[in-house]
């Protein structure tokens, strides 16, 4: 009994003393856990957010943009055949330290050479510590395209490339290259505990971490030795708040300054609060509808440019993606360079439609199944009810659809392995080159490979030589040119009927001072500041 | 007793197999290949695939899997996470006792309204009063937790500000986890105001997880009193002149009590499951929201091993009830 009296005098409601208010501390709503502090292995977003803050790049993504642009490296040569890249690590980039480790030297070759090994070679001791898995490292092709990565001297390190790649350097950009001390894993190697290098991570970043509560809280400071100058903020605090609409409540509290996607239903609320900007921008996304062009009746341009004038995009987009979505025409995102807005859409006609239906040898029509992805994801908000918009224009046009959805493993799996007909699904760029798109979306290797991303199945050799020659070419004006021709054979051949791109949608309260939305989705809080109520 | 004692602990064994076989093979049936969930959106190609299978032993027949699993639990190893790769058991001594920690508030919560609603309502059968509190623990009992959450939040921290939002104290305090109850770390730590922010976050969530027990609580109550009121000896303590509130107090409550000790100790189930969704809406750092996770993201070591703990500890709670009912029954006590 005692102790339920004890229990009963704690749990009794009590409105008292107000928190005391620390220096500037910026609080972000965060939607998750990270699954660990090292984002060689880290496949999700929320984990991106997390890392980012503690750990620097060779090279980074300019703020609230794509452009590349000096990290680790204050400058880099390339040679002239694209395939060596020789970059100048800056002095002065110092590590962070911890109740375990105090590093005695700045950030150096050595440091950028274990980034990579760790990731590349099996032989060396961390490749296995925390997880093998070295998910993004291998998608981005790094094991095929790296020859060598050497130390020439303390400051200065020499990638050498199988072959001229010339998303590379944005390849480096992203969170999977961020850096680690080495001097630390050497330390807890030594010790027997390699694993607390991912668990109480140390890195050169402007935030360093002070503690990780799962489920509830991480906790950072700024670094005030980071060699970009100290952050604006002084604390900065993740609040893992997993539900959309308590996160909104949340941030018109002032409990947080920053949210991650509201809820749709919230939108006209949040719109309303006078304390709250909501910044929009059209992400590095694309939703679209890919038919099996290997398979019958999709082997046919004429069958797929009728159905791209079958279904009321217009309609689909406004009744689905509410204010969160924008219809696309091409495959890359208006604001991503090399965008060919000259491209004409395909004009949403039924009528010339089921004439062009009639032409390829279907007067009757046909009958052919339509997946619809089970999962919820930013480029598709409601994956089903596309489905059945797209199921009733195309029977306006004899064509009678079956709709089918799987387990969302099993339901990647089989598109890749190309079992549909149709099927939607979508993208977010990873590193904001179009290659990354048009080449890993659509070029003929993936869709050769049963794992490949190119669900579509299309491999079309005048398109795939465009972007494979991209590739290689390291002038960004001749890129853009080819992507822009590569853009108006797609159009032409209609592989895919593109849905729409995206806006992410940021609720940010109105003290925040020059957040930049992220065009890759993340949420970096350095160089944002904090104005008094 | 002694008898009672063993009968009662003996079953322990199977229903512990049980548990281990249920959580081993309910989440296989779920659709879904856990290593394509590790490897993210992307896929995976298919010799890693291969390769991963073997490294976390997916490639070995279901039945062998289980044996290996048995065995190491039977050792006290139950597995790393998959997704973050730490091991189970530390992960579940970190979250339990936010959960605990809420689960004894709401079910004190539920008993501090429950048990005394229940009774007055007996003893005014029919009245408006008894009317009102069946109705109210009607509605209780059918409440959607996420819903009433919301609602809460809406009323109480949007609108009135007078409970903070969600999380278990405020971001500006760090309190370094000692016992890893909150309301006795802040007590212990000398950051002032830190244990009022504590109690404060805990209102609205002991409010929604306790309602559903206080609901059942309320009506058993009654019901158990009811039947009570009407024994002889009730008759008899009447006719000797004794007050109503020693009747009622002393006679009937005690005998009252037994089938109520009976339902809190059902209820400890009951508010695991409340505390998936209360977790989830409140943002509470607790086991629930951790297991509801591990779902989705197809983390068997952590799903085996998360509902084998928390199916022991129902299990010890629902022994600890039966000793006790052995001990405020004495019939049960002498084995008839």
């Amino acid at each position: 009994m005692k102790k339920s009296a004890l229990f009963a005098a704690i749990c009794v409601p009590a409105f008292l003393a107000a928190a005391p208010l620390a220096a500037k501390t910026l609080v972000y709503c965060s939607e998750g856990s990270p699954e660990n502090f090292y984002p060689g292995i880290n496949t999700t977003g929320t984990s991106f957010d997390v890392n980012e803050h503690i750990y620097d790049n060779i090279v980074d993504f300019e703020r609230g943009g794509t452009k590349v642009v000096p990290g680790l490296a204050e400058k880099w040569d390339v040679s002239a055949d694209g395939t060596v890249y020789t970059f100048h690590i800056r002095k002065n980039a110092k590590f962070h330290s911890n109740k375990g480790f105090k590093p005695t030297r700045n950030l150096n070759a050595d440091d950028i050479v274990f980034m990579f090994e760790r990731q590349w070679k099996e032989e060396n001791p961390y490749f296995k510590v925390t997880s093998p898995n070295h998910s993004y490292f291998n998608d981005m092709g790094m094991p095929k395209l790296l020859k060598s990565v050497e130390k020439v001297d303390d400051y200065t390190v020499k990638i050498t490339l199988n072959q001229p790649e010339a998303p590379f350097l944005s390849n480096l950009a992203m969170q999977w290259a961020g850096v680690q001390s080495k001097e630390y894993a050497d330390a807890m190697l030594k010790a027997g505990t390699p694993e607390k290098v991912d668990q109480d991570p140390i890195g050169s970043g402007p935030f360093f971490l002070v503690n990780y509560q799962k489920d509830a809280i991480v906790r950072f400071k700024a670094f005030p030795e980071y060699w970009g100058g100290k952050a604006k903020i002084d604390d900065l605090v993740f609040a893992i708040t997993p539900d959309a609409s308590v996160r909104w409540a949340k941030l018109q509290k002032g409990e947080c300054h920053v949210m991650p996607y509201p809820n749709p239903a919230d939108i006209e609320a949040i719109k309303k609060d006078p304390n709250v900007t909501l910044m929009d921008q059209a992400g590095l996304n694309i939703g679209y509808l890919a038919y099996q062009t290997t398979k019958k009746p999709f082997d046919d341009v004429r069958v797929r440019k009728a159905f791209n004038m079958a279904m009321n995009k217009k309609a689909i987009v406004d009744a689905v993606f509410l204010s969160s979505g924008v219809p696309a025409k091409s495959p890359i995102p208006p604001s991503m360079w090399s965008y060919n807005d000259s491209v004409k859409e395909d004009e949403y006609n039924p009528e010339a439609a089921k004439k062009l239906l009639a032409e390829a040898g279907y007067p009757n029509g046909l009958e052919t199944d339509l997946w619809a992805m089970p999962v919820q994801r930013p480029y598709n908000p409601n994956a089903r009810r596309i489905a059945e918009l797209m199921q009733a224009d195309l029977a306006k046009i004899g064509v009678k659809a079956e709709i089918k959805s799987f387990e969302w493993g099993e339901y990647r799996k089989r598109a890749q392995a190309g079992e549909h007909q149709m099927a939607q699904l979508g993208w977010t760029g990873d590193n904001g080159d179009p290659d990354n798109f048009l080449h890993t979306l659509l070029g003929c290797a993936s869709a050769q490979s049963a794992s490949g991303s190119n669900i579509a199945k299309w491999c079309h050799k005048p398109f795939d030589d465009l972007v494979t020659k991209a590739k290689v070419v390291t002038d960004q004006a001749e890129r853009t040119k080819l992507y822009q021709q590569a853009q108006v054979i797609f159009k032409e051949q209609a592989p895919w009927f593109t849905v729409a791109h995206a806006v992410q949608l940021k609720p940010v309260r109105k003290e925040v001072v020059d957040f930049k939305l992220s065009p890759f989705g993340r949420h970096t809080f350095y160089g944002v500041d904090l104005k008094d109520k | 007793m002694l008898r009672f004692i063993l009968t009662r602990v003996s079953l322990i064994i199977p229903t512990f197999l049980g548990i281990t076989l249920l959580a081993f093979f309910l989440i296989r049936l779920v659709p879904g290949d856990p290593i394509e969930t590790l490897a993210g959106e992307r896929g995976i190609d298919p010799a890693r695939h291969e390769q991963l299978r073997k490294e976390y032993g997916f490639d070995q027949p279901v039945i062998v899997q289980y044996g290996i699993y048995l065995s190491r639990v039977l050792q006290g190893d139950l597995g790393k996470s998959m997704i973050t790769q730490e091991p189970v058991l530390t992960e579940f001594s970190a979250l339990f006792p936010a959960t605990v920690e809420l689960a004894l508030c709401a079910i004190v919560f539920a008993l501090l309204i429950g048990l005394p609603a229940g009774m007055l309502a007996a003893i005014r059968r029919n009245s408006i009063f008894d009317h009102g509190v069946m109705g109210v623990s009607l509605t209780g009992y059918s409440m959607p937790i996420f819903w009433w959450g919301l609602i809460l939040i809406l009323i109480f921290s949007v609108q009135l500000d007078l409970t903070p939002v969600s999380g278990r104290i405020d971001v500006l305090y760090y309190i370094e986890p000692t016992t890893g109850f909150l309301l006795i770390d802040t007590l212990l730590s000398d950051e002032e105001g830190a244990f009022w922010s504590a109690v404060k976050h805990l209102i609205l969530p002991t409010i929604v997880l306790g309602t559903v027990p206080l609901a059942v609580i309320a009506r058993m109550t009654r019901s158990a009193m009811l039947e009570v009121l009407g024994e002889d000896y009730i008759r008899t303590a009447k006719a000797k002149g004794l007050s109503r509130f020693r009747i009622v107090a002393l006679h009937a409550l005690r005998n009252a009590l037994i089938p109520v000790v009976t339902v809190i100790g059902l209820q400890v189930g009951v508010l695991f499951t409340g505390a998936i969704l209360t977790e989830t809406i409140f943002s509470w750092p607790g086991v629930g929201k951790w297991l509801i996770d591990a779902i989705f993201r197809r983390d068997y070591p952590v799903l085996q091993g998360g509902a084998l703990l928390l199916g022991i500890v129902v299990m010890a709670v629902n022994l600890l009830v039966d000793l006790t009912y052995g001990l405020i029954n004495p019939r049960i006590r002498h084995n008839r």
